[in-house]
């Protein structure tokens, strides 16, 4: 089977956000890893290509030319093609018109299968996975915590998850599944599959390959949601420290905060 | 001349980082205190390849170069000593020759299983009377029809117990070399269960005290005449030639050490207060943190360095790397060993406690002084070259 995995680069969490003057973040400027649900999605296709002989996994990404290194990133742990979409005319997409640029990308592809991950740790909107799958017609199951391919059927059975509970749902491929960092721990890159994924090829797309996209949903232009404002977290303050004289006055110190926030 | 790592390169190493970070630093302090192999962390390396880095493709190995396995070394060494050296006598003492010296018999039979981590390999040299005296050794090996018998014992061997596939060094004879009676040495293939082949004490250490260190004794213990490994005679060439590469990869571990002392040491003085202000804010902090950096810079560019030799020598024999090696090795090690030391002490009274790594990372940097050849017998090397 043929399973097509979409991943993105994003900023590490662990070094500092910065924006361009448009409120967009400067991607350049930022450290970078494989957003970690994507990746997540990645190990639940790999998984499948180990226990389902035959089965190949296209890593698909959309981003700046560096954007390479998470798909090569993805190769290294065992993925067999890498496709990125690129073109100046793409750039700051919101989700709208990421997600239609995706779809024209995976219309030039064949799949049974597309996982992408729940959201990506930079916009945190968990939208571009089902708005994929709608522009493409297929049934979505979203924020999948296990999943079961049935080859012969050609159907999948995905646990979703929600706070309390999750549901157990069977889709017929082809059909896109949106997959939580919860779902699997991620296997590592081989050492020489690192080597190896920098001698394989990478297929790279612009805007004139993408297979029906009107000018008018790509890119800031087709985009839309604006960015109002965008600014770095403020800090809390180190916060307020008190030494009552007795239990008693500990409790009402607290209790006389507590009301003064409107809690009790 | 170039200073900067390929992307392959430092991808690779971000790899074998976030190994080290994840599934090694969590195990390090209790397979120090508890003298534990860390089984499970070797299955786990060998599944992404740790155990096969330089081994050609065709064989199942990674098909990398020198440098990717010292920054293998290197990257493990940093938060655990013990696991470097496990790598290191594996990769450097058992593979390493198999592959420089073996028949395609021999290579066919062993490297898929070494490269895979399936089996776990050791080297056998040093015994209670010889290190690197060569003319020393006591083990014989005596062919008997179509086997070897071999007879002696072999100490402080690295991975002792817990490998699979050895390579030992031998006593096969007598030849005469300039008008003087030699004993003629040389160098053998032997695995685990093969009978008259047992385990003789552990050995409880300073430190890398995970790593498992055993006597391993032979008594009229037959392997097969094909056993032998590289020529009958040659024995002596093929241990001190895989001592040179062996040298890269324990460089390459005291480099790990000291860098993980230092990096755990600038945490430390960002955090420690006293008379008021983080110890870094102190001069002497600061001074003694640039000279430790500056002597850890030098020591990963002569390790590196020894490394792109070693890759040289590969792609033509005719070139030696061994004076690099042995240079990597000498400064490597006591650089560690004076990092480490420094950052105890800039630890205080906490630095002597087990529960803070500097501590067992002192431990661990001593050895690298020693073992593979002392700094004495780096020195050795370097000053033949320099003076013949």
């Amino acid at each position: 089977m043929k399973i097509i995995v979409c991943i993105k680069q994003v900023p590490d969490t662990k070094g500092g956000v910065k924006f361009n003057p448009d409120g967009t973040l400067d991607r350049g400027a930022m450290l970078a890893i494989m957003n970690p649900d994507d990746k997540a999605g990645l190990e639940a296709a790999l998984r499948i290509k180990d226990t389902h002989p035959g089965t190949e996994v296209t890593v698909l990404t959309m981003g700046l030319p560096k954007a390479t290194d998470v798909l090569r990133e993805a190769i290294a742990m065992g993925a067999d093609k890498g496709v990125l979409i690129t073109d100046r005319v793409l750039g700051g997409a919101d989700t709208w018109a990421t997600s239609t640029t995706i779809a024209g990308a995976i219309r030039n592809l064949e799949y049974d299968l597309i996982i992408t991950g729940r959201q990506a740790i930079d916009g945190d909107t968990a939208q571009v996975g089902p708005q994929i799958a709608e522009h493409l017609g297929l049934p979505v199951i979203s924020y999948a915590q296990d999943i079961q391919i049935d080859e012969a059927n050609k159907t999948v059975t995905v646990q979703r998850q929600y706070d309390d509970r999750y549901h157990v749902l069977e889709a017929q491929m082809p059909c896109l599944i949106t997959a939580l960092s919860e779902l699997n721990e991620p296997r590592y890159m081989s050492v020489g599959g690192i080597f190896d994924a920098f001698q394989a090829e990478i297929t790279t797309w612009g805007r004139a390959d993408l297979k029906d996209v009107d000018d008018a949903n790509i890119g800031l232009a087709g985009s839309p949601t604006k960015i109002a404002k965008a600014s770095d977290k403020v800090r809390k303050g180190a916060g307020e420290k008190v030494a009552p004289d007795s239990p008693e006055e500990a409790v009402s110190y607290i209790v006389g905060k507590l009301t003064e926030k409107h809690v009790i | 001349m170039d200073f900067t790592l390929s992307k392959e390169h430092e991808m690779a190493r971000q790899l074998f980082k976030d190994f080290a970070e994840n599934e090694v630093k969590p195990l390090a302090q209790e397979v120090d205190e508890t003298e534990t192999f860390p089984r499970g962390t070797v299955e786990k390396m060998a599944k992404y390849g740790f155990l096969g880095i330089p081994v050609p493709k065709e064989f199942g190995g990674q098909g990398c170069d020198p440098l990717t396995y010292v920054m293998c070394v290197e990257e493990l060494s940093k938060v655990c000593g013990t696991t470097g050296v496990i790598v290191s006598a594996h990769t450097s003492l058992c593979v390493d020759p198999i592959m420089t010296y073996g028949t395609p018999e021999q290579k066919a039979k062993y490297l898929p299983d070494l490269a895979s981590g399936k089996k776990l390999g050791a080297f056998g040299l040093t015994e209670p009377g010889a290190g690197t005296d060569a003319q020393g050794q006591q083990t014989k090996a005596v062919l008997d029809g179509d086997e070897w018998v071999l007879n002696g014992s072999k100490c402080f061997i690295t991975n002792g117990k817990e490998a699979d596939v050895y390579i030992v060094i031998a006593v096969t004879g007598k030849i005469e070399k300039r008008g003087k009676m030699m004993k003629e040495i040389s160098a053998f293939i032997v695995e685990k269960g093969t009978p008259g082949f047992t385990f003789g004490t552990k050995e409880n250490k300073m430190g890398i005290r995970g790593s498992s260190t055993y006597e391993l004794i032979f008594t009229d213990c037959r392997i097969p005449k094909d056993a032998l490994l590289g020529q009958k005679g040659k024995g002596f060439n093929i241990a001190m030639h895989t001592l040179d590469g062996g040298r890269i990869g324990i460089a390459a571990q005291a480099l790990g050490l000291a860098e993980g002392a230092l990096e755990t040491t600038i945490n430390y003085v960002k955090e420690r207060k006293q008379f008021g202000r983080a110890i870094g804010a102190f001069q002497n902090t600061q001074f003694q943190l640039a000279d430790m950096a500056t002597k850890v810079e030098a020591a990963k560019l002569l390790v590196y360095k020894a490394a792109m030799k070693k890759a040289e020598y590969q792609a033509n024999p005719k070139t030696s790397y061994s004076v690099e090696a042995a240079m990597a090795k000498l400064a490597a090690a006591e650089i560690a060993m004076e990092v480490t030391t420094k950052c105890v002490q800039l630890h205080g009274g906490y630095g002597y406690i087990r529960e803070y790594d500097v501590e067992r990372m002192m431990r661990d940097a001593k050895i690298t002084e020693i073992y593979e050849g002392t700094s004495e017998v780096q020195r050795m090397v370097i000053s033949a070259n320099l003076l013949k």
